[in-house]
Formats: structure tokens, sequence, C-alpha cells
């Protein structure tokens, strides 16, 4: 138990630490004279996609499916979103048809690596090459026009108007979500048996629970979620489909994953810290007197800077499942 | 069954091990193949024609077998980056980030400077070889201190190379009056092109010699031999006495000189841009190509260059099928995908044996 209240203690602490810090960011901000809610704003929009990638990501690998094809997923997702949205005339059922999508990618995967007894990171790489070529394959069979889609504007999910900013509902949806799967991780039967099934398999199968049914759930909810984040960018935020429009963010968020150490709530903390660095970022470029000086390209390495800085400080203190990445086979 | 197979393999004098990557290579292939067909058929196009065009288009002709290896030129250098951190245990996926700057290299020093014809080419090579390294080193340093996973940091690495490189073209080595591409490099700094009209340039046997070395370097050096161990078996190489530290930085900055290689192959080697877009159009994915390729060659330098040859045939037949069939060509990358998730899952083959009962 000793264990268990310390990592407690560290959480606070680290969430107090992201609060400190975006108390003296939001203190700079003001002094520089740029808008803390509009800042505050983007940051979330940037959080959303790679919360939601990263807390679906938390419950796969707890179960031991780790896939690393994110950034695919995004990618098919963003523009399955956009393509049912055009099809129902409907902004929420494009993010529904996402996240379908991602669900049916994350079923697959989830056979692939508990019956094919797959490699899963070349798998995963493999996810990432596919979505590569056939979203623009796909761009160029839906609607004919190579490397990108504008969605219609009557169409696009709009943001609510809230006390602090104007939010989308997915972004409240994701924080929501990151709750929820911590929630189900750890108070739930379920949850107890999806991180049994990534510690040790073989324990669940003595219980007599299956362990491929768990870890194909788990991963096509993982999945789901993915999915919706990659619609959320496209239907939701950017309003159009680029062949780019992931930007490296599966990856993101799989190092957000590594920093939680594979718990939800410190996901969505990483996720904020990125999202917020990112739109901190782009608000500073475009502000007069430093877009003169640092030339865009640079601003744009920021969100893969910050990961590699962050990335290298959390790592090795977490501790992953034992089963991870390593199919079960009954003896 | 499995018996009367192995006695007839012995007849027939066939060595058994050796065949089985080729044919699961093949399988996948296949598979993959097959899934894209349903794509297009899902689509509305018609797979056999489309099929027709792309391998006629590839393997047609003299001149497209031409074309066909002019595209495997760089490909297989990026498989030996994947292939060589494979064989080490890692899954160095650095390939795309790194040709780009191997591409800056080469288009700097072969239009920028003035050298005897042959040594400039030489030295745009080995400059571009050179940053290929340099841009590998951080993230082997980073997994050797920090233990930071190769597979986000090599595709940080990736996407910030794709912004300093686009930025430096820009803004640095930009073709006075065309900001959109890098001076073309100077006829001494160029590769002969083999035949009137093609776009293989001599880079194909540089290329070629460098698969060689590396497959002489992993199965006849003591060095190959440790980078092996480290990568079939961590702890038995930690026993032996190899230093795993210096095999993966070693490991790194071999891949980091192939994938700066394939860069400069395609700015000095390869007819008519001779200079880099400042999209990076013409480097841009081979990268991660180079991944597919080099799993379907079997993590093998010289398998790649065969996967090279298969998948650079598909990539210039891939043009043929769009313009007589319509189908776009990125369909060959998703099939390319489809046949690494294909090779990831050596059990499908059994499954599908058990479930067809053959």
């Amino acid at each position: 138990m000793k264990t268990l209240s310390s990592l407690k203690g560290k959480r606070a602490l680290w969430l107090l630490a992201v609060v400190v810090i975006i108390a003296i960011v939001i203190y700079i901000i003001e002094e520089f004279g740029l808008n803390a809610v509009s800042l505050l704003e983007s940051g979330l929009l940037s959080m959303t996609p790679l919360a939601l990638v990263a807390v679906g990501e938390c419950i796969n690998e707890k179960s031991g499916v780790v896939n690393i094809g994110l950034e695919g997923m995004l990618l098919i997702s963003s523009v399955t979103g956009v393509y049912g949205a055009e099809l129902f005339e409907n902004g929420f059922i494009g993010l529904l048809i996402g996240a379908l999508t991602g669900a049916f990618i994350g079923f697959l995967f989830g056979i692939i690596s508990v019956y094919g007894g797959a490699d899963q990171v070349v798998a995963g790489t493999g996810i990432n090459i596919f979505a590569l070529g056939f979203i623009q394959y796909l761009l160029m069979a839906i609607w004919g026009f190579p490397g990108i889609h504008i969605l219609e504007r009557r169409l696009k999910v709009r943001p609510i108007y809230t006390p602090i900013g104007q939010l989308s509902i997915v972004t409240i949806f994701a924080i929501i979500a990151a709750g929820l799967a911590h929630i189900f991780l750890y108070k739930t039967v379920f949850g107890f048996r999806i991180r049994a099934a990534g510690e040790n398999p073989e324990a669940v199968d003595v219980a007599g629970i299956r362990v491929d049914r768990v870890r194909i759930f788990a991963s096509t909810l993982g999945g789901a979620l993915c999915g919706l984040g990659g619609a959320f960018m496209s239907v939701a935020w950017f309003g159009a489909v680029v062949k780019e429009i992931s930007a490296g963010k599966g990856f993101i968020a799989l190092a957000c994953v590594v920093f939680a150490g594979l718990e939800p709530l410190l996901a969505l903390a990483a996720a904020f810290i990125f999202g917020f660095t990112e739109g901190f970022a782009f608000s500073v470029a475009v502000t007069p007197g430093v877009k003169e000086i640092i030339p865009f390209y640079f601003i744009n390495m920021i969100p893969y800077i910050t990961t590699l800085i962050i990335v290298t400080i959390a790592i090795g203190k977490r501790r992953f499942p034992k089963a991870s990445g390593v199919p079960y086979r009954r003896e | 069954m499995k018996s009367e197979r192995v006695s007839l393999m012995k007849r027939l004098k066939i060595p058994e091990v050796p065949l089985r990557p080729f044919i699961q290579s093949g399988i996948a292939v296949l598979i993959g193949l097959l899934l894209g067909a349903l794509l297009m058929v899902i689509f509305g196009y018609d797979p056999i024609i489309a099929y027709y065009w792309l391998f006629r288009g590839s393997f047609g002709s003299i001149s497209n077998i031409m074309e066909t290896l002019s595209f495997a030129t760089p490909l297989m250098l990026t498989a030996v980056t994947f292939a060589i951190g494979s064989k080490a245990g890692l899954f160095n996926i650095g390939a795309e980030g790194q040709i780009y700057l191997g591409a800056l290299g080469a288009a700097a020093v072969a239009g920028a400077i003035t050298l005897p014809a042959g040594l400039h080419a030489a030295v745009a090579t080995a400059f571009a070889m050179f940053l290929g390294a340099i841009w590998a080193i951080p993230a082997a340093l980073l997994k050797i201190w920090r233990g930071v996973h190769e597979v986000i940091s090599t595709i940080m690495f990736n996407w910030i190379a794709s912004h300093l490189v686009t930025y430096l073209t820009i803004y640095y080595f930009a073709q006075p009056g065309q900001a959109h591409r890098t001076v073309p490099a100077l006829p001494g700094a160029r590769y002969p092109v083999l035949m009137e009209g093609a776009s293989l340039t001599a880079v194909i046997f540089v290329a070629v010699a460098f698969c060689i070395g590396i497959y002489i370097y992993l199965w006849g050096t003591k060095a190959g031999y440790e980078l092996r161990l480290v990568g079939a078996n961590p702890d038995a190489a930690n026993y032996a006495g190899v230093n795993s530290r210096r095999v993966i930085l070693l490991s790194f900055i071999i891949g980091g000189l192939a994938a700066g290689l394939a860069g400069a192959s395609q700015i000095i080697g390869r007819p008519p841009a001779w200079s880099l877009y400042a999209t990076l159009g013409n480097v841009v994915t081979l990268g991660f190509d180079g991944i597919g390729v080099a799993l379907i060659g079997r993590n093998h330098p010289i398998g790649g260059i065969f996967a090279a040859i298969f998948y650079g045939g598909l990539r210039h037949g891939g043009r043929f099928m769009e313009y007589n069939a319509g189908v776009y060509s990125e369909l060959v990358r998703a099939i390319n995908g489809l046949i690494v998730m294909a090779l990831a899952t050596p059990e499908i083959i059994p499954i599908i044996r058990r479930r067809l009962k053959i």
C-alpha cells in the first residue's frame, strides 16, 4: 500500500507543478500584452486530439496491446469524419463516423495482435505507412482532388460559449473521458481485468476470463478514442482535411503516454502541456516584433522539441505492464 | 504432410531454412496486392486493368526497368537504415529526417562550391552522408543516456528536420529568383546518366556497393557480429563483454550514412531536377517507404536491394496505373503498408491454412 500512496503523492505534485507553471505563463502572457483567454482556447484545441489519443492508448497498453499506428489512425479517421459529415449532412455524425473508423482499425489491430501473434510495433508502423498512401487515395477516390478537401462551413461542429472562452464539446468530452477512463481502469471489475491482462495474462486465463476478448475490447475502445481525435481535427477544428493533418500528433500522444506511465489523468495533463506549448508558441510567433525575428519554421519545430525535452526528462521512472506488447498464448 | 514436404525438399536438395524468408515475403506481398485490389473494387476501379498497367509500367520495357531501378536506388539505402537498426535490436525510423539533411548537404556542396569534376561528386556525396550521420546521432545519444525510445525521438527529429531543411533551402540555398528549389548541381558534381533519356545514373552502383559493404560488415567482421549479437540477445552480448552503447551509436551512425547517401542520390544522381525542392517533394516519404522495403527484404542488406527494385517498380508503375486505369498512384504506398502488416503477422499463414483446411 505504501507504493500506492507515494504514487498518489507524486501525481498530486505533478499536477500542482503544472498548475503553478500555467499560472506563471499566464502572468508572463499578460505582461506581453497577449490575450490569456484566446491562448487557453488554442491550447485546449491543440490538447483535445492529443488527450483523446493518449487516453485511448493508455487503455489498450494497460491491456497489453501496444499500438504505435496512432498517427495513421488519426489520418484515416480525419478523412472518414469529413466524409461522414458530408454524407449525413451533420458534423456530429461525422465525429461519430470518425470514432467508429478508429474503433474498427483498433478492432482489427487487436485481432492481428492477439490471434496473429503480430509484432505490434511493426504492425503499427504498417498502419502508419498504409495511412500515408491510403488517405491520399481516399481523397482522390471520394472528391477527385489531391491532398486537400475543405468541409462545407455549415457542417463544421461549432464551439460552445463557456465562462473560460469558446470550447468545443469534444474538448469537454476529452477531459471527462480521461476521468472516466481512470475510474473505469481502477474502480470497475472490467478495468481490473484489463490491467490484469496486461500484467499477468496467465492469471486472468486461470480465472476463467478470456484474455483475447479483453485485449481486443481494450484495443477497440482505444481505437475509438483515437478516431474521435482524428475526426475532431478535421470536422471541429480545421474544418478541412489535408494529407499532413496529423503532423506527428500520433507520436506526440505516444510521448504523452510514456510520460504519463499509462495513467489516463496524467496523460490528460501531459496533453495539456503539449497543447498549451503549441498554442503559446503560435501566439508568440504572430506577435508583432517577434514574427520579424524568428522565422515561422522554427516556431513550427516547438511541439517536437518540447516532446523531446519532456520525454528526456520523464523517462526511466515509469513502470509499464509486464506483458505489454507480448502476445499471449495458451499452453 | 509436413514430412512429405521436407523429404521433397531433401530430394530436390533445397535447403529449407533459407527459403522460408522468400516464401513469407512472397505471401505477404500477395496479401498486400489482394487487399489493394479489394480497396480498388470498393471504390469502383478495375483491379485487373490497374495491376496490368502497374506491372507493365514497372517492368514492361528496358526504359521502364531503368526508371524502376532509379526509383529503387534511394529505397535500398533507406532500407539499410532501418535494417541495421533492426539487426541491433532498434526500431530506427529516422531515415526520413536524415535523408532531408543528406539531400540538403549534397545540394549545398554541388551547387555552391566549385571543384574538379568527379571529385566534386565525391565530396558532395561524402558531405551528404556526413550530415545524415550527424542528424542520426542525437536520437542515439538520447537512447543511450536517457533510454528515450527511438520511435518517438526519431519521429520528432524527422519533423524538426523537415522544417529546418525547408527553411535553409528557402533562405540560404535557393536559386536566385527561384525560391522553390536550390541551386542546381554543377555538371561536375553530377553522376553520369546511364542511358539517354532515362533518370538512372551511376549512383546506383554506389548504392549497391554500400549495401554489399553493409552485408560484409554485418556478417564478415567482429563489429558486425557484435551488432547482431546485441540485437539477437542483449543479455548474452552483455555477458560476452560487448559494449552495447557503442553498438547502438554505431548502428545509428551507419543508418545515417545510408540515409544521407540516399538523399545525395536524389540530388546529384537523378535528372532532371539536380536540386532539392523547397517542398522537399523529391525526397519526402522515401525514408518511410524504406521501412517497408527493409521488412520485405527481411532486414537483410542484399534482400533490401531486391525488395527496393520490387517497390521501386510499384512506384514507377503506379504512374502508368494512374494514367491508364485512373487509380491514384498513392494506393501503392497503402499496399506497402498492408504488406508490412502482413509481414508483422507471421501466424497469419497457419491461421488461413487451418480455416481453409489445407
